[in-house]
């Protein structure tokens, strides 16, 4: 390990955990695309305050940097609060122009032919490998700033990112508050402009805070994970530019972080597409557990004791042939029903968790009917989808509150109610 | 006349963006066209690599299929993934640029394809790079390209012009009368693709999100009609190249980037007037003329 290679580690690690600390706010406030357009708009303060200072040390380029970015935001304010235009237009709008006059100086300043103009070229795409210790400072100093400014207004930021309403409401200055926010995202991404470019690392605010987002529900711990996530993606961008000198690092730690994110996206615990897809099909096989033992209690309704071939037990609702065939070994299985030549009925256990199902239906069939005034006719769909919801809580509530009915609406008997004694 | 070929391209460019961009102001989408023309790079780096050239059908086609793969993945970010709709715009084309990116550096040193390029496009080369029928030329390519993409932005908005502007206007209500918006929405959304890619060789991305969002904007403050408003788009958008290019040459500077900034500098004059306009109108009270028309 050399010491540049150590240099270059540590700026990327403070940078990008820095904006992705910050970024969890842009990200709940649904401003991530604004700070899109703050990336690119930093452009123009960079070359301006190269044109002034002909000088390429971040410690210049900085400070030009943010009043850029600073303007940019109280652009799109402007246009947003004092035009029709919606925030996406008025995004795109300052994202472009402000960009395009980057370009524009940046151009002029090659025409000139100022000193090593080249290098500028680097912030358009970043460049880490350019990293000084100096600028270490730079970024030690300006994440302890945002770290304070978090840790001290903590409570107001928490409350003015989940209900604005409420936290004017009691009185705060929630304007003030919102500037104050949008400030940081300003400072956090401007710290990027030379290590990953004002291009991609309107990235390094959003990804993150995404990704972190499906992990949890409280916003201290969102806080700590974006910052992990955002420091694994930098050591690993860091890391394919050491490994391989001709890469660039931003677009590595961009597309490391985007990896984590989709992963995310997709395998989260809870939030996850692929535990909802879980949870659904676990749902869809229950409710189709208990459907096949509603309609074996209401053939056994009609000839108690009897066997009923698959046939009748599909007659009234069409189970599809793979999950029914499924639902019917499982339910074999469980001892809840019983087979002889291809025929089924409920066992006694079967019995108990069949008439549980039926009396969820015809006990809120009655429900609607006498409570909610619903026609006859219209009960039984409702009660349809919420009697494998129901929970033994809510039951009992049902029950009180009929008064432990003996007959539903349609005058069928609810079966297994006992009235307390 | 090669200055001539130039500002002309940069107008087609900018009435095919600006035509495009009135229905993106209006449905709130003009972020997409953003994406998409960010999101193309892997796709033409791709095509590069396969034709060898900068121009034609293969870069065109791979770009298309990265600017469709894009707004598919918006939505599966969006609609599947339960992603709220701006970070699923954001993550999606910082990773597809970021991979175009990583890919023009593997492959710098035996390519001429640069990352600058790709932002602010090269519209001072378009005169060099010209049609020929037997001896005789008869334009450059993305003048064609432009000119083509022109016919069919206008054939599809004439065939298109209730249906694109009941769903822009009142999508609840079109569906309600069995209009499908969905259609409607991808039929956009693919033109904009088409548009963002052909424009995107001659004039780069930054110039197409300018063109896209900006003329339209500064006309959607002045009209209240959405034919007016095109009218109105394609004449600020044919101003901003003529005015960007005389910019570019005074300032001796990029001519893309300073069609951008004309652009923004109207969108200044006139949202100063509008400002203006509103200031005087507010003591008279008549912002809102209610038409008491009756039932």
């Amino acid at each position: 390990m050399n010491a540049n290679l150590i240099w270059v580690l540590v700026g990327c690690i403070l940078i990008s955990t820095g904006a992705s600390v910050v970024g969890c706010f842009t990200f709940l406030r649904k401003r991530s695309l604004a700070g899109d357009a703050v990336a690119h708009a930093l452009l123009p303060g960079v070359a301006l305050s190269f044109m002034i200072f002909e000088e390429k040390s971040l410690w210049v380029l900085f400070p030009g940097a943010l009043l850029a970015g600073w303007f940019s935001l109280l652009s799109m304010e402007a246009i947003t609060r004092y035009s029709k235009i919606k925030s996406d237009t008025a995004i795109a709008i300052v994202l472009s122009v402000f960009f395009a006059a980057g370009v524009v100086l940046l151009t002029r300043i090659q025409a000139m032919g100022i000193g090593t103009q080249s290098g500028l070229d680097a912030f358009l795409f970043g460049k880490a490998a350019a990293m000084l210790p100096v600028d270490i400072y730079l970024f030690i100093i300006v994440d302890t700033l945002l770290l304070l400014v978090i840790w001290a207004w903590y409570p107001y930021f928490k409350l003015y990112t989940f209900d604005r309403a409420f936290a004017a409401s009691n009185g705060l200055p929630v304007r003030r508050i919102g500037f104050m926010l949008s400030t940081l995202t300003v400072v956090a991404i401007a710290m990027g402009i030379q290590a990953v470019g004002v291009v991609l690392m309107a990235a390094l605010v959003i990804t993150p805070a995404a990704a972190a987002r499906f992990y949890s529900r409280s916003l201290g711990r969102m806080i700590a994970l974006s910052a992990t996530i955002g420091a694994v993606g930098a050591v690993f961008g860091v890391w394919v530019s050491y490994m391989a000198p001709a890469m660039p690092t931003g677009p590595w730690i961009v597309v490391m972080l985007s990896f984590i994110a989709v992963g995310s996206f997709v395998f989260a615990p809870r939030r996850g597409l692929w535990s909802r897809y879980i949870r659904l099909r676990n749902y869809q096989l229950k409710v189709t557990d208990e459907n096949i033992l509603k309609r074996l209690f209401h053939l056994q309704e009609c000839l108690p004791g009897a066997f009923h071939s698959t046939f009748e037990i599909a007659e009234v609702r069409s189970f599809e042939a793979l999950p029914m065939q499924r639902s019917l070994a499982k339910l074999l299985q469980n001892k809840a029903i019983e087979k002889s030549t291809g025929s089924y009925r409920l066992t006694p256990e079967g019995m108990v968790s069949a008439a549980r199902v039926v009396r969820l239906h015809r006990l809120w069939e009655l429900y609607l009917n006498k409570r909610m005034n619903l026609p006859l006719d219209h009960v039984h769909h409702d009660a349809e989808t919420i009697e494998h919801i129901i929970t033994p809580e809510l039951e009992e509530a049902l029950l009180k509150d009929l008064n432990y009915p003996l007959y539903d609406p349609h005058k069928s008997v609810i079966p297994g109610v006992m009235p307390p004694i | 006349m090669n200055d001539f070929w130039i500002i002309l391209t940069g107008a087609l460019v900018a009435i095919n963006c600006g035509l495009l961009g009135v229905y993106l102001v209006l449905r709130k989408m003009t972020l997409i066209g953003d994406a998409i023309s960010h999101a193309v790079l892997p796709g033409i780096v791709l095509a590069y690599l396969v034709a060898q050239s900068r121009s034609g059908p293969v870069v065109l086609l791979g770009a298309a299929v990265f600017g469709l793969i894009t707004t598919f993945l918006i939505e599966l970010f969006h609609k599947k993934l339960k992603l709220q709709a701006d970070a699923s715009i954001g993550i999606t084309f910082t990773w597809l640029f970021a991979v175009g990116v990583i890919m023009v550096s593997a492959l710098s040193g035996n390519v001429d394809l640069d990352q600058d390029c790709v932002l602010y496009g090269e519209i001072a080369y378009v005169p060099f790079d010209l049609i020929y029928i037997g001896e005789k030329s008869v334009g450059p390519v993305a003048l064609w390209m432009q000119g083509g993409n022109l016919l069919a932005t206008a054939v599809l908005i004439f065939w298109g012009y209730r249906g694109f502007f009941i769903s822009s206007f009142d999508p609840g209500y079109a569906s309600g009368l069995g209009i499908r918006t969905g259609v409607w929405h991808y039929v956009l959304m693919g033109m904009v693709s088409l548009t963002v890619v052909m424009s995107f060789n001659a004039v780069g991305a930054i110039l197409v999100v300018a063109f896209l969002a900006v003329p339209p904007a500064a006309a959607y403050l002045l009209t209240k009609s959405l034919h007016t408003m095109m009218a109105v788009t394609v004449a600020f958008g044919v101003i901003s190249a003529a005015g960007g290019f005389y910019l570019a040459q005074w300032l001796n500077a990029s001519i893309s980037g300073s069609m951008a900034v004309m652009a923004g500098l109207l969108f200044l004059s006139v949202f100063l007037f509008s400002l203006l306009k509103r200031y005087f109108r507010k003591g008279k009270n008549s912002q809102y003329h209610l038409d008491p028309k009756p039932l």
